[in-house]
């Protein structure tokens, strides 16, 4: 069965000004909770991440066993925010986003999710 | 003589019959790349053989078999240079059932179509696979460099293998939806071919010609579709008049003004007959209603003669379905032959959002001038040329000025 990862984005939230509200954060996970049963094994992996203000870039300079350089922040300044993902099976395309549009990040404001085919890269 | 009687023989079958080969080897290779090789082999082997063995009875089965034996060979070879890829025939099934032909042709389009492609690439995808025009065609047909519409292509098909677009006909739930999708593709062909008919270009594919043949495919598949009927009959009626469209200059002509014995009468007969047959009951499609429309005029044995009311009632019930600010200026139109300028001037006041629109004021301009209000006939005019038009609207919209 061919994987899709999820791509979960969100708004940016202005620094400081994120002070999760209990209830919300309650009603949120709830439905997280829901698409997860509804997806159940289907789902191959999928996790939250913290705010990209919380976010270093590595690189190494040179080559390989070169010199380690890290910044802080991701690498791409954008509005939108990476906040999560799912990897996950699903027959084709069109499987896959119906299967992603149940996600509760698709209706969130300012939400989306990018849906990107899985590399099985043969002998990897 | 003979072999150029053969190849333009060929090249009319491949142009023909290509999409439903091309669409059979799709769905026992499960690769639209690897199905397009192999088809582009047995054109080969067809311009080697057929001089000599003379064109087969059945030129599209033999296409298929020698593409099938192409694709056989091209498997081989790549299995054996990559001994761990899967890419195996799927045993026992059949090549030559000819009822899965149309479903084939329909996946096909429905994949072509897939509404995470963009619209461009959808067309070109479209006429490449089920047309059978060349990257160079659709190119020139677009007006874009060749490099560009291949680049345009490579990445669809990537996406289509890469992505897991499925190769099927949509489930029932999803179907209705999905015919909009591959309509709304059809018809931008369509239009593209009106936009551009103004600069012909020294050989030209009629892109309308292209997606009337599409409907047809799709009306032949989806008979009681009743979306698929209303368009095809919208693109034959209308295409039925573009002799008379555009003047000797490559001036349009508008259609009060046009000679009407250059219209397609068979055309615009067959436009009326899908039609008909499609208005059972139900809750006509926009498409039906802009047929209808269409059809209204092309039955008409003069402009003066048209039923305008019959017009204004169908612009009533399509501005119902579709109250876009194009269907409301097409609606005052109608309502201004029908009870007089001053009505569709009042009718025109009402619409919103169309001031950058040139044939919004121009056909405000149009009442004006009918009114006898000249000098604001006039400035109406200048308003549609600051909108800047294309030059065969700019034109017609310099000629009227000059007549006022």
């Amino acid at each position: 069965m061919p994987k899709y990862a999820a791509l979960i984005y969100g708004e940016q939230v202005p620094d400081g000004e994120w002070e999760p509200d209990p209830d919300q954060m309650a009603a949120v996970m709830a439905e997280y909770n829901e698409f997860g049963e509804w997806a159940g094994n289907r789902i191959l992996a999928g996790e939250a991440l913290h705010g990209p203000e919380t976010a270093t870039t590595v690189r190494v300079e040179g080559g390989k066993g070169g010199e380690l350089v890290t910044s802080d922040g991701p690498f791409a300044e954008t509005k939108e925010v990476l906040g999560g993902f799912y990897i996950y099976e699903a027959s084709d395309l069109d499987d896959a986003i119906k299967t992603a549009a149940r996600i509760p990040g698709a209706w969130e404001p300012g939400g989306k999710i990018e849906v990107r085919p899985v590399w099985e890269i043969p002998g990897a | 003589m003979g072999d150029s009687r053969g190849l333009n023989e060929l090249t009319e079958v491949v142009r023909r019959e290509g999409g439903r080969v091309l669409a059979t080897l799709t769905r026992h290779l499960g690769s639209l790349d690897l199905a397009e090789d192999a088809v582009q082999d047995a054109v080969v082997k067809a311009l080697e053989k057929w001089p000599t063995i003379g064109t087969p009875d059945n030129p599209a089965a033999w296409l298929t078999t020698t593409a099938k034996n192409a694709a056989l060979d091209r498997i081989r070879r790549e299995s054996r240079r990559r001994p761990k890829e899967e890419l195996t025939m799927p045993p026992g099934t059949s090549w030559s059932d000819e009822s899965l032909v149309a479903d084939d042709l329909l996946r096909l389009l429905f994949t072509c179509c897939h509404p995470t492609l963009n619209r461009e690439a959808q067309a070109a995808l479209a006429l490449r696979t089920l047309c059978g025009l060349t990257t160079a065609e659709i190119a020139a047909a677009f007006l874009v460099p060749e490099p560009t519409m291949a680049q345009r292509i490579v990445r669809a098909k990537r996406k289509i293998a890469g992505a897991g677009i499925p190769y099927r006909v949509p489930p029932d739930e999803d179907l209705p939806h999905r015919v909009e999708g591959v309509l709304t593709t059809i018809y931008l062909l369509f239009t593209e071919a009106h936009h551009s008919s103004t600069q012909p270009t020294a050989y030209r594919v009629d892109l309308a010609d292209e997606a009337i043949y599409l409907g047809r495919t799709l009306h032949e598949l989806l008979p009681d579709n009743n979306a698929v009927a209303g368009l095809l009959a919208l693109m034959l009626a209308t295409h039925a008049r573009r002799q008379a469209r555009v003047d000797e200059a490559g001036d349009l002509v508008l259609l009060a003004d046009q000679d009407r014995t250059r219209w397609d009468r068979d055309a615009i007969g067959e436009a009326d007959r899908i039609l008909n047959n499609s208005l059972a009951g139900s809750l006509p499609h926009p498409y039906q209603l802009q047929a209808a429309i269409a059809c209204v005029h092309g039955l008409s044995p003069s402009y003066r003669e048209t039923d305008w009311q019959e017009i204004r009632l169908l612009y009533d019930r399509l501005i119902e379905l579709q109250p876009t600010a194009v269907v409301a200026v097409n609606r005052a139109v109608a309502v201004a032959e029908d009870q007089g300028p001053a009505a569709g001037l009042a009718e025109l006041e009402r619409v919103h959002g169309v001031d950058k629109w040139h044939l919004y004021h121009s056909a405000r301009a149009e009442l004006l001038a009918r009114l006898g209000l000249e000098e604001q006939a006039r400035r109406s005019y200048r308003t549609a040329l600051a909108c800047e038009p294309g030059p065969a609207d700019r034109r017609f919209i310099e000629r009227r000025l000059e007549r006022l």
